[in-house]
């Protein structure tokens, strides 16, 4: 058999988290609403209405189109796609199509095994949502609350290789969506859609084969599935003399399987005209400039950079940047604890990561503040409390907020260090203890461990194990 | 006295005044649409009994009620001594293309026979707002298709008040045949290609169409879009001038509406012609015609009267200090109704995509199995002919193998049409013009029947007019004589952007050194035997 690898190219729909629709003030998101009850004569399509853009959903897409760095389009155009259908009730959906927002642009792919991979981004538009439709009982049903919710189109170059790639690609492009806060990225609730393009070729050819596309895949895991799926159907079909068609497939992820859904030989004429209802975009140099100053320090960028002034291992760089405010965070600690940025990732890594989880929350909605764990931290490193009693803390300041070392001082979760105190509890052990006072004194100095741990009891595990040692030393020897 | 014989000036002041009751001014004209208009167009088709042939059949729909109630308003604002708005108690015509929350805007189209929208045109809105009684909704040509008002769905349709067996003129027919015979004082049209300002030359009264941008498209069921403007038509410059005012000016609604201020319109009618530059130009005597058989375009005369009439206003205007200039060069205006023929259907296309028969309107009684046969018979019995002429051009056009041919190419005519006047309006550059003055139309009132059916003869009506859609320019068109068959004749002055208030007062000088020509005492048929004595 020939050697054979896999093309693909993605087609994504990414939902921008503005508070109304693209073109009317009706609310963008949906959710949870009974169908048609988020809608108006302009997102309707009522006759004699006009489209109003929506300025947030402009700076959104200039910021995206900065974050994938695509050339930000100083002057862009809505165009209207014109075709039937019940879900789309002006007969067109208003979208961008010579000139869009953003022109060019890439992402890289930081892949698990080391390897990497730069993806060329093809399109990148605004547009507008259309409805969606339904059969039920033999009849076909329309909610138009979808309407008009803004969209960006991506659509990458044919740059992929693997299923993995793809997965990869989505990965770090939803991380980066809710980085930059333009989405919500959550591809359950479609936030976030896919298709995917796959052909095959020969290894080392470069021609593009005829492609199929797999639509409806709202997860990451499935797309990395379908296209391998598709990939080795599209090998046993070549293998055994068959040709691809352009099929249109439907990924069905109960059961796994791709469904063909219609041939798509030729493509549809949507007649392509300038929406003469809206002013051409107009982005000065001063706001694209604003734009792209208010672009944050990207993922990749923060993770590279957390690995070489933290001396981070590619592991903890990769958690402790998954999220922007969980990293955030952890820079926020480390700077308060003074550059224990070892240390301090431990914490972040086992415990506050647990707290999060147990809690569902992210670093950002945590009650406990990076100055609290940064006091935490320094508290005992310091000897002040012990490492259980820190971890506790963690969960008494979210529960119940209050400052850590307030905490401490309430509840007697200090150690005692304090001489005449420890002395005196030492002094009660070693009363008790005449025999093996005699023992130890006789040469069996092994037994100083079971002292420490006398006086740990007696004192509640409060005792400074280290002052402790010094102290009951100083009475043996005496 | 009868109030239908008042300027919408007059009306507005008496009314303000407390001298005349807002009520009263109403009950006239619905006494005069009595009278004069005969039945409402409807879809039903009947037999017309004789009597109706020579009626005026302006409306689709009076809305007697909905004005009373605002004529109340109006009277209780003048009772407590509060302003009651500029067009206090004027009674107002609104063409059926405009949305009017509590009415059926149907577009004179079968698919929208039902439809009541749920949201009012920001202009109706806003005369409204001014005191305005609007009371009705009056016909055009389905969807504003057209020259003559003869193909709307609603039946019969207008007859010019100055001759019945003539056309009203089209689309805003409905608009200007309810100035003409009175009925109104003012109306509510829209100009795509020529179809506020040709009505009007037709019937005898005032058409302005502004600068694109000027007033607000919201609640206007869009033609053209890029080429569609509200506007007034009135008895005269000075009543257009004053509803201009109401209309004008920036809608959030609307985002390709303008920001530039507005002036003050009517103050700007007493500064005069004197030091005005108005140009005449030769590629406005005459019309570029194609031979429906070999396509070949050819020159045409127009009715001899036009230019005469355009001479002669020319002198008079002279006469009262403006400075005449002579050829100024519009090479392009002859490609005007070919661009316009293509841009045109190709918006108008994709704008009636929405009639599905899905969402609101008309919806086909036939049983049909899925969407696209749906689709099919709704749009085959909803639409008439000239919206199926529309999308079959606008579709075949703009489809990717001929968009470069005719659509991108129509696109950069426009733009030669639009740099024509640019230069003759360039204050540094040759002509220097304040308006450019031609025909309005190539004939008068043509007879009903004699072009329906000749899609193409029909479009070349609005020749002398459509360049000013295509480069977005102001334009009015005034009454300036009649034809020896007793038609109304119009002329017609082009404006530079946003400079409606130049053009009105062309336009009104003109009225004012002409107030005593014979021709302007003669009254239309539809009038003859009405009360005439104020």
């Amino acid at each position: 058999m020939k050697k054979y690898e896999v093309v693909i190219g993605l087609e994504t729909h990414i939902q921008l988290n503005t508070t109304s629709k693209i073109f009317c003030a009706c609310k963008a998101d949906s959710w949870g609403a009974e169908p048609n009850t988020n809608i108006c004569p302009v997102c309707s399509g009522l006759p004699g209405v006009l489209p109003v853009l929506n300025a947030e959903a402009v700076q959104k897409g200039a910021l995206l189109a900065a974050a994938m760095h695509a050339e930000i389009n100083p002057v862009s155009y809505f165009d209207r796609k014109n075709y039937f259908y019940p879900d789309l009730p002006k007969g067109y959906q208003i979208t961008q199509f010579d000139e869009p927002i953003g022109k060019g642009g890439y992402m890289d792919l930081e892949m698990s095994d080391g390897s990497s991979r730069r993806v060329r981004i093809h399109k990148l538009h605004l547009e507008e949502d259309a409805g969606k439709t339904k059969i039920e009982q033999g009849e076909r049903l329309v909610d138009f609350n979808r309407c008009g919710v803004p969209l960006i189109e991506m659509v990458t170059e044919p740059d992929l290789r693997s299923g993995e790639e793809a997965a990869q690609y989505l990965t770090q492009l939803r991380q980066l969506l809710r980085w930059i806060g333009v989405s919500e990225a959550d591809m359950e609730r479609g936030h976030l859609r896919c298709d995917a393009n796959v052909s095959i070729r020969e290894a080392g050819s470069t021609v593009l084969n005829t492609k199929t596309e797999i639509k409806n895949v709202n997860s990451i895991d499935a797309v990395r599935q379908a296209i391998m799926e598709e990939a080795k159907r599209q090998i046993e079909a070549v293998e055994a003399g068959r040709r691809i068609q352009s099929y249109t497939l439907d990924w069905d992820a109960d059961t796994g399987t791709l469904r063909k859904m219609r041939s798509k030989e030729s493509e549809a004429d949507y007649r392509y005209i300038r929406e003469p209802d809206l002013l051409p975009v107009r982005l000065s140099a001063e706001e694209i400039a604003r734009v792209l100053e208010s672009l944050p320090e990207l993922p990749l960028a923060r993770r590279a950079r957390f690995i070489r002034d933290y001396q981070l291992s590619g592991y903890d760089a990769d958690i402790l940047t998954s999220e922007r405010s969980l990293s955030d965070y952890y820079e926020e600690s480390v700077r308060l604890c003074g550059g224990a940025a070892k240390v301090v990732s431990n914490w972040m890594m086992n415990d506050l990561s647990r707290l999060m989880n147990d809690t569902g929350k992210s670093a950002a909605q945590l009650r406990l503040r990076p100055a609290d764990l940064a006091e935490i931290i320094r508290m005992v490193e310091d000897g002040k409390i012990n490492p259980a009693t820190g971890k506790s803390l963690l969960g008494k300041v979210e529960a119940a907020g209050g400052k850590p070392a307030e905490i401490v001082e309430r509840e007697g979760l200090g150690l005692i260090a304090d001489e005449d105190a420890l002395s005196s509890q030492i002094a009660a052990v070693l009363a008790e203890s005449a025999a093996e006072v005699e023992s130890f004194r006789a040469g069996k100095e092994s037994l100083l461990g079971w002292f420490v741990g006398q006086v740990m009891r007696r004192t509640g595990g409060k005792a400074d194990p280290k002052r402790t040692r010094e102290l009951l030393l100083e009475q043996l020897k005496r | 006295m009868n109030s239908i014989h008042l300027s919408a000036r007059q009306i507005a002041q008496k009314v303000r005044a407390g001298e005349l009751s807002a009520l009263d001014v109403l009950e006239d004209h619905l006494r005069q649409i009595q009278t004069v208009d005969g039945a409402p167009g409807s879809l039903r088709h009947e037999h017309l009994n004789p009597a109706e042939e020579n009626k005026v059949h302006a409306f689709i729909e009076v809305t007697a009620q909905r004005a009373r109630r605002q004529a109340e308003q109006v009277q209780a604002l003048v009772q407590r001594g509060e302003d009651p708005g500029p067009l206090a108690g004027v009674p107002v015509s609104v063409k059926d293309i405009f949305c009017v929350e509590g009415t059926t805007t149907t577009a004179a189209s079968r698919i929208l026979y039902n439809f009541r929208p749920p949201y009012t045109a920001t202009t109706v809105e806003r005369l409204e707002k001014a005191g305005a009684l609007i009371i009705g909704k009056v016909n055009l040509d389905e969807f504003t298709y057209g020259s003559s008002s003869e193909s709307s769905a609603f039946q019969p349709h207008p007859n010019n008040p100055w001759n019945t067996q003539r056309v009203t003129g089209g689309s805003s027919g409905g608009s200007a045949a309810s100035v003409a015979a009175r009925e109104v004082s003012l109306s509510l049209g829209t100009d795509t290609g020529g179809s506020i300002r040709q009505p009007a030359a037709f019937c005898g009264v005032v058409g302005l169409k502004p600068t694109y941008g000027r007033t607000s498209r919201y609640g206007l069921i869009a033609f053209g879009s890029s080429l569609d403007c509200p506007g007034p038509l009135a008895r005269d410059a000075a009543d257009a001038a004053l509803m201009l005012q109401v209309l004008a000016g920036m809608d959030p609604k609307d985002s390709t509406s303008a920001l530039a201020p507005v002036p003050d319109y009517l103050a700007a009618l007493q500064e005069g012609v004197r030091g005005m530059r108005i140009g005449l130009s030769r590629d406005y005597d005459h019309i570029t015609y194609p031979d429906t058989l070999t396509g070949e375009m050819s020159i045409q005369a127009i009715q001899p009267e036009m230019n005469s009439a355009v001479r002669d206003a020319a002198e008079v205007l002279a006469r009262l200090g403006a400075e005449v200039v002579e050829d100024v060069p519009m090479p392009n205006a002859r490609h005007g109704i070919p661009a316009y023929f293509v841009i045109s259907r190709v918006e108008a296309a994709s704008n009636l995509h929405r009639f599905d028969g899905v969402k609101y309107g008309y919806r086909t009684g036939t049983p049909v199995r899925g969407l696209s046969e749906l689709y099919r018979a709704t749009r085959a019995e909803g639409f008439g002919l000239q919206p199926k002429l529309r999308i079959l051009m606008g579709m075949y056009v703009s489809a990717a193998q001929h968009s470069a041919q005719y659509y991108q190419k129509a696109l950069r005519v426009r733009s030669m049409i639009r740099s024509d006047f640019e230069q003759a309006f360039d204050p540094r550059g040759a002509y220097r013009l304040d308006a450019l003055l031609t025909p309005t139309t190539p004939t008068t009132a043509f007879l009903r029947k004699a072009v329906l059916g000749d899609s193409v003869l029909m479009q070349y009506s609005d020749q002398m007019t459509v360049a000013g859609n295509h480069a977005g320019i102001p334009a009015v068109s005034i009454p300036a004589g009649l034809d020896p068959l007793g038609l109304p004749i119009g002329v017609q002055f082009f404006g530079m952007d946003f400079r409606e208030d130049l053009i009105l007062r062309a336009a009104h000088a003109y009225e004012q050194a002409t107030q005593n020509a014979e021709w302007r005492g003669i009254t239309p048929q539809a009038l003859r035997g009405s009360e005439v004595s104020a």
